[in-house]
């Protein structure tokens, strides 16, 4: 007799996902996808597709989904929580989309405890343009633009984003995780569970950073991609939860003050 | 409706946008538009509605872009450098084909410029401004009640084309006082028909998609003559202008907003002097009343652009008259105001040719 053990989640559509082999991006839209089908609030979903190589996300998750300008995902995402508040809304991000270009979109969203689930892949690298340096991207690290290697007296260091934006008083949920190893995907989905848990009891702005590998643009074979991870991403940009929804409140409407009060 | 209120030109545009339904808007501080942010952060919570403050420009109208996917009626309002920023997501917003409405209250520029009223964003407004092919359509009021009554026009034709669609406004409209009558009854936005292609609550339909982008081989170029259907359509139906003693005009004035009460002053000053004046003020800047333009031009030989500006309405009046007529431009820039008796004396001087 046989068993069936695994099934595509209807997280997903049927649509073949292009990414290269070995690219972390098509275990993290898994990992999103069954999260949210198994949440059972996939018909009251919104996705926002960045750009870079995941733009494709709005063909690939199985949910209403929405495709705006390089780095603007969070703004989008504060749009149209504010207008539907019943909808859980995620927008789905690369490193030069969330850490460079949108790094101000980001952070005050964040700032603003806006309701909604970021999911921040960060692979260290320029994927859709090939292979340019990130602001996430290592010293020392190689790119088509920092071809000796990162150089922190030209380009500085690289940003780590769960630290920066754990110093901020709103965020209910900060965590960062991998998916380089089987152990990391299954701690991964439930940082991704957890994330969209928080905007479901609507406790606050929520973010999980994903260590992702790229090996066609680190110019290296899978299996060296993930050696990588492990080996020099991890030790920089250390897995954890930075910030967690227990114990918060929920803010109390602040007394009208003026500026300056007279003695 | 009815009832006569004394406003200033930014708050008109303000709550007249929230009696057209608006209930989102986000929006970064510029003078001199800083009254609409100011009134509607207050104005919005009463109705239920949402304002927020946005952290810069591109932020707020990727707001925008957000809440209007969702269904509803969004606005957000800034002068030059931040319609600047906005060009952005204004260009994604019209590849994507979502209803917004925006208002740029102009200032001097370039640059920082200075916060004198101005109107340098002619050419910003009316070719699209962003990247790509696209077009918004461009309401210039001259007045404080067409502050008021023209957020309402904005919004129905913007969800009638699902496009963007703008006040352009300047420095001096939005800060004058004057009587106001709304002259439609306050829009519920809960009672309008629901959008078939906003996101948001799946249930019991296919999922939907909103974007701007297409990259399978040919697809985006028939997206894109799609929107040139629509746009076809637009300026064969929306164009609006108002004429004023054309019948027997021997000159005519063309201008837009402040610059068109100031020439309407200049006509009468004319008129007293037995000069036959007459004007044509645009008030769609897209569509532009080039056929009516065109029409006048076969009779009237001589036209005067008056623009607080380089001189950039011009070009379209020229287009639209074919050589037809001799096109003499009057533009005072950045923050320069024309008057009346200065604008006659041209007009004299140009008879006198
Ligand atoms: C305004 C703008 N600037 C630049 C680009 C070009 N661009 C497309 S994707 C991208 C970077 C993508 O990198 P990342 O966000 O790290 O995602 P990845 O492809 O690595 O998943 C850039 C710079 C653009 N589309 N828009
Ligand atoms: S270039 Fe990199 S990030 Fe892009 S699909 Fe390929 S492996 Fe993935």
């Amino acid at each position: 007799m046989e068993k069936k053990v695994f099934s595509r989640t209807k997280g997903l559509t049927e649509v073949f996902m292009r990414y290269c082999p070995g690219c972390g991006h098509g275990v993290i839209h898994r990992l999103v996808a069954e999260a949210i089908e198994e949440l059972g609030v996939r018909k009251r979903t919104i996705g926002i597709a960045p750009v870079g190589c995941s733009v494709f996300a709005d063909e690939y998750f199985n949910c209403d989904m929405i495709q705006p300008a390089h780095g603007r995902g969070p703004a989008v995402a504060t749009g149209m929580k504010r207008v539907k508040p019943d909808c859980i809304v995620f927008s789905y991000q690369g490193d030069g989309d969330l850490a460079s270009i949108g790094m101000a979109e980001t952070v005050h969203a964040a700032a603003r405890g806006e309701r909604i689930t970021i999911i921040f892949v960060n692979n260290a690298i320029y994927g859709m343009t090939g292979g340019q340096m990130a602001p996430t991207t290592l010293v020392g690290m190689k790119s088509t633009t920092s071809p000796f290697g990162r150089d922190p007296r030209v380009a500085g260091y690289p940003i780590k984003v769960c630290e920066l934006l754990s110093t901020l008083e709103a965020p209910s949920y900060l965590a960062r995780v991998s998916v380089h190893k089987p152990a990391n995907v299954i701690k991964a989905k439930k940082a991704i569970k957890k994330a969209f848990q928080v905007q479901i009891d609507d406790l606050g702005f929520s973010l999980v950073e994903i260590l992702s590998q790229c090996p066609t643009d680190w110019f290296v074979t899978p299996l060296q991609a993930v050696e990588y991870v492990e080996k020099a991403m991890v030790p920089f940009y250390p897995l954890g939860e930075f910030k967690t929804p227990e114990g918060k409140k929920e803010p109390a409407k602040a007394e009208t003050k003026m500026a300056v009060e007279k003695g | 409706m009815g009832e006569k209120l004394l406003m200033k030109g930014n708050e008109a545009l303000a709550e007249g946008a929230v009696r057209a339904g608006c209930r989102f808007f986000s929006g970064y501080p510029i003078t001199p538009q800083n009254e609409v942010p100011e009134y509607l952060s207050w104005r919005l919570p009463e109705v239920g509605g949402t304002f927020i403050q946005a952290e810069s420009e591109v932020a707020a109208i990727n707001m925008l872009y957000g809440a209007s996917a969702c269904g509803a009626r969004v606005m957000t309002s800034s002068s030059g450098p931040g319609i600047s920023l906005k060009q952005e997501g204004i260009s994604y917003i019209s590849g994507a084909n979502l209803p917004i409405f925006y208002a740029n209250v102009m200032r001097g520029g370039p640059g920082l410029g200075n916060i004198a009223p101005a109107q340098g964003d002619y050419y910003q407004s009316t070719r699209g401004g962003g990247h790509g092919d696209y077009r918004v359509i461009v309401l210039a009021p001259n007045s404080v009640s067409e502050m008021g009554n023209f957020p309402k026009r904005c919004y129905d034709l913007a969800e009638k084309y699902r496009m963007a669609s703008m006040v352009l406004a300047d420095g001096l409209l939005g800060q004058m006082m004057e009587p106001i009558e709304f002259d439609f009854e306050p829009v519920d936005p809960a009672k309008l028909p629901p959008k078939e292609w906003a996101l948001g609550n799946a249930e019991g339909r296919e999922r939907r998609i909103i974007r701007s982008y297409d990259l399978k081989p040919g697809y985006l170029e028939k997206m894109t003559l799609k929107l040139l259907e629509k746009y076809n359509k637009i300026e064969e139906q929306e164009v609006k202008y108002e004429a004023v003693q054309t019948e027997d005009a021997e000159i005519l004035l063309v201008a837009y907003g402040t610059s068109s009460r100031i020439s309407k002053e200049a006509l009468m000053l004319g008129r007293k002097e037995g000069i036959k004046v007459g004007l044509l003020r645009p008030i769609t800047l897209w569509p532009f009343p080039t056929k009516i333009l065109g029409e006048l031009s076969g009779r009237i030989k001589k036209i005067l652009t008056v623009e607080m500006s380089l001189g950039q309405l011009i070009d379209d009046v020229k287009l639209a008259v074919e050589g037809k007529s001799r096109v003499y431009l009057h533009g005072r820039p950045s923050g320069g105001i024309p008057t009346g008796e200065e604008v006659l004396e041209i007009i004299k001087n140009i008879c006198s040719e």
